[in-house]
């Protein structure tokens, strides 16, 4: 039976749409339908100045908008050679890894529900709620940041919002291993239901182009925060997490749920270490923060986003405007390997929603 | 709670201060349906209440036509001929039908309540003192909502779906006791009738299923035919080993011997209403086999993590997908009324019914120094002891809604034919042995003497 899921669907996470072949509840095969939510963010790009671009960015991958925001900022701060304050460096770490803690979370309530369980997600959107009221108090807004900017951040961070993150860190750091653990990922239930499932072997995730967690997932250790160090992540302390095949087999969708929970307690060592060292200064370079005119030429950055590695490619023709902004979204090619995997192995119908889950996909990303 | 004013209550009220036990033990012995003295029939029970409500009722000589009114009702309780079989059973059915939906409302309401607390939320709070007329705004909604049938049902089928559902659920609360005496109908094959029963609602499931003419509600279709015809059979187990040790099908008997021969005088008041004289506890095997009974209710009443049939994340809303308005509605009702059912039927069959287990509430209106107000109040506190236990099963249903995820098909079929169906066989077996070498006493093989 050809059966169409999506694109308006509870579990695939959006606006995507996967037509599978069905033999009762096998799938025999899937065919991934993108582009619903397309808004040509690069041939917008091409239209604004670089600083109007910023909000553009924000709206690719929405959970986890400062990753995207320093992205591309670190493009543009590359071509135009624009110095970076040392206290807005830490600010980005601070921010970016509260932002990865809040888009696991989602990532983790989400997934339960997929799963069935619904009490994780309300857990998961407590706590979240407690990020998104700290980045509210910090830039006045909850979803789409802008916040980090070419030239350094938006506004500074103030010792009451440091208190308030440091007060996060204690209140957040024993729930993990208390409740989430306790509750979903240790249950008999939802372990049968995520190991042996959507095994991804390495060379597979690597040839597809498979980043983040979903490639940590399969035992890859590769984490660009570490191996291509930006920012001032080479002077802090934190661990990759990698799948082990603890429950089943190395790349299996609970390997790939895992690293995303012991990415958080590794986010929040992160936002600690930062907090203590922040150095007073200014927080933004004053001219950059009104124009940005870099010379011709053209550059390519990356950082790792919580899906995996977030690229802007930035072509400068020397004016005020960019000639050219490609983006690659880790969504997008995180998905692509989708129909692969239906192919590879007996996935049930249950089974397909559990690994678009664990994929972790943003459909505002894979579309653009 | 003041006993004192509900036994003040059916005091007062009444003008020859009669008991309406005695009134329903009238009512049955005059139609020849059972035995004086014995248990009667619910629907003569109803009809006995409505008698005694006419005979001691008393509307103010201040109102218009207040003689003729009272004169009427003066006549129709002393002509037992104007309550006649049907008239009975048409009252039950009120009876029943109503307390379905007076529980599914409170159900409804308390689901989400008990998931709000779970999950740090408050649940519905607007409506009513903490949100309890929710429920009746909710319902008010869907009666007002647009009747939709897609284009492409099968209209009749699509039509019908519901009420056969519905019905199927409905039917099943005809052998089921509500307290000490309170019966629809006592079948002598209740227990059979329960699980047979239950066929019509998977029915009217496939009927809603392809009716829709949705794919998704064809796949949930097929889930919910596999996962009934699988857990029938493990429930149906359960029920033969329960009809084996108590040598009866009918659920009031099964009630009856779990709380010994406390209604018979001659017995001297031997009390064996013990929880240890529960079925649960008759031999070492009945405990496995209510956790048993109870995974497989999960599955029967398609509740997480069974709910395969309207998984949400998978199959959207499953059958009830193309549904809306009151004919969803009708669903949900039916859903509710399962979880009662087959909690009522644990509590019946393995719970000791309406035995409490304490001996002064057992005893209660019984006995040869029983009055009027004691008989009633016993009966009472039946009544509340039987819903309260199956209310706490209830709610350990939703506890665990709330708090497993979904399992999948094959998990599904996999728990129920290599786990529970083995599990299962072993412990019927296992009480055949037991009844057979014990001689039917159970595992302590005494009551204890209270008198």
């Amino acid at each position: 039976m050809l059966l169409n899921m999506g694109p308006q669907h509870p579990s695939t996470h959006g606006v995507f749409r996967v037509v599978v072949r069905t033999d009762g509840e096998l799938v025999l095969e899937s065919e991934s339908h993108i582009g619903y939510l397309h808004r040509c963010f690069e041939k917008c790009a091409e239209g604004n100045n670089y600083l109007q671009v910023v909000p553009y960015t924000d709206r690719m991958d929405y959970l986890c908008a400062m990753m995207n925001n320093w992205g591309y900022a670190a493009a543009v701060e590359d071509l135009a050679g624009i110095e970076v304050p040392e206290r807005a460096e830490y600010i980005r770490v601070i921010v970016a890894e509260l932002n990865r803690v809040a888009s696991h979370l989602l990532a983790f309530g989400t997934y339960g529900l997929d799963i069935g369980a619904i009490t994780p997600f309300l857990y998961a959107f407590r706590d979240r709620e407690r990020i998104l009221k700290i980045f509210e108090k910090l830039c006045g807004q909850r979803l789409n940041y802008s916040y980090v900017r070419v030239g350094g951040v938006t506004f500074d961070m103030t010792d009451e919002i440091l208190a308030d993150i440091e007060a996060f860190c204690d209140y957040f750091d024993p729930k993990i291993l208390d409740e989430y653990d306790n509750l979903l990922s240790y249950n008999g239930i939802f372990i049968s239901r995520t190991s042996n499932v959507g095994v991804i072997p390495a060379e597979l995730a690597v040839s597809y182009g498979v980043t983040g967690p979903s490639l940590r997932g399969s035992g890859v250790q590769r984490d660009l925060r570490r191996d291509a160090p930006y920012g001032i992540y080479d002077r802090l302390e934190f661990d990759v997490p990698v799948g082990s095949g603890e429950m089943g087999q190395l790349g299996d969708c609970w390997d790939r749920y895992m690293v995303r929970m012991r990415e958080m307690r590794q986010s929040i060592r992160l936002v600690r270490q930062a907090v203590k060292d922040i150095p007073e200064g200014p927080f933004c370079d004053k001219k950059a923060y009104r124009a940005v005119k870099p010379k011709a030429g053209e550059v390519y950055k990356r950082v790792e986003g919580a899906r995996g590695e977030v690229g802007f490619y930035v072509v400068s023709d020397g004016t005020n405007i960019p000639y050219r902004v490609k983006a690659r979204a880790p969504s997008f090619c995180n998905i692509s390997i989708l129909d692969k995997l239906t192919s590879l192995s007996n996935v049930m119908l249950a089974d397909l929603v559990a690994i678009i889950g664990s994929l972790d996909i943003v459909l505002g990303e894979v579309d653009r | 709670m003041n006993l004192f004013v509900f036994t003040n209550f059916f005091a007062q009220t009444g003008k020859d201060l009669k008991n309406l036990g005695d009134y329903a033990e009238a009512a049955s012995t005059k139609w020849g349906l059972a035995e004086p003295g014995v248990y009667y029939e619910g629907g003569l029970f109803f009809a006995g209440l409505i008698k005694w409500l006419l005979s001691t009722t008393e509307v103010s000589s201040a109102l218009p036509f207040a003689g003729t009114v009272n004169g009427l009702m003066t006549s129709l309780a002393a002509d037992g001929s104007i309550f006649p079989e049907l008239g009975g059973l048409l009252i039950t059915i009120g009876v029943v039908f109503g307390f379905v939906n007076v529980f599914a409302i409170g159900a409804v309401w308390s689901e989400r309540k008990v998931s709000a607390h779970m999950q740090c939320r408050l649940g519905p709070m607007e409506v009513g003192p903490h949100g309890l007329l929710q429920t009746v705004a909710d319902g008010l909604k869907l009666l007002t909502k647009e009747d939709i049938i897609p284009r492409l049902a099968d209209k009749p089928l699509f039509a019908i779906a519901p009420a056969v559902v519905f019905a199927g659920v409905l039917m099943r609360f005809v052998p089921l006791p509500f307290g000490d005496k309170l019966i629809a109908s006592d079948l002598d094959l209740g227990l059979f009738f329960i699980a047979a029963v239950g066929a019509v609602e998977v029915l009217g499931v496939i009927m809603a299923g392809w009716a829709s003419n949705n794919k998704w509600s064809l796949f949930a279709t097929i889930r919910t035919a596999t996962q009934m015809v699988s857990y029938e059979i493990p429930i149906g187990i359960a029920f033969v080993t329960v009809i084996l040790c108590s040598g009866s099908f009918s659920l009031m008997e099964i009630v009856n011997q779990q709380g010994g021969s406390l209604l018979s005088a001659d017995d001297g008041y031997t009390y064996q209403g013990w929880v240890w004289h529960w079925n649960l506890f008759r031999n070492p095997f009945m405990p496995i086999l209510g956790i048993v009974y109870f995974i497989a209710s999960l599955a029967e009443c398609k509740r997480a993590p069974f709910d395969l049939p309207e998984a949400e994340s998978e199959l959207v809303s499953g059958f009830h997908t193309e549904y809306s308005g009151m004919r969803f509605a009708l669903f949900f009702l039916a859903e509710y009324a399962a979880m009662y059912l087959v909690a009522a039927v644990a509590v019946v069959i393995f719970l000791g019914g309406w035995w409490s287990g304490i001996y002064p509430l057992d005893a209660l209106g019984t006995g040869p120094d029983a009055t009027i107000y004691t008989k009633t109040l016993g009966l009472l506190v039946k009544v509340g002891v039987f819903l309260s236990k199956a209310f706490a099963l209830v709610f350990v249903q939703m506890w665990i809604r709330w708090t497993l995820p979904r399992i999948r098909l094959d998990q599904m079929m996999y728990v129920c034919w290599k786990v529970l169906l083995p599990i299962s066989l072993l412990c019927f077996v296992g009480s055949c042995l037991w009844e057979l070498v014990s001689g039917g006493a159970s595992v302590f093989g005494f009551g204890i003497v209270v008198e």
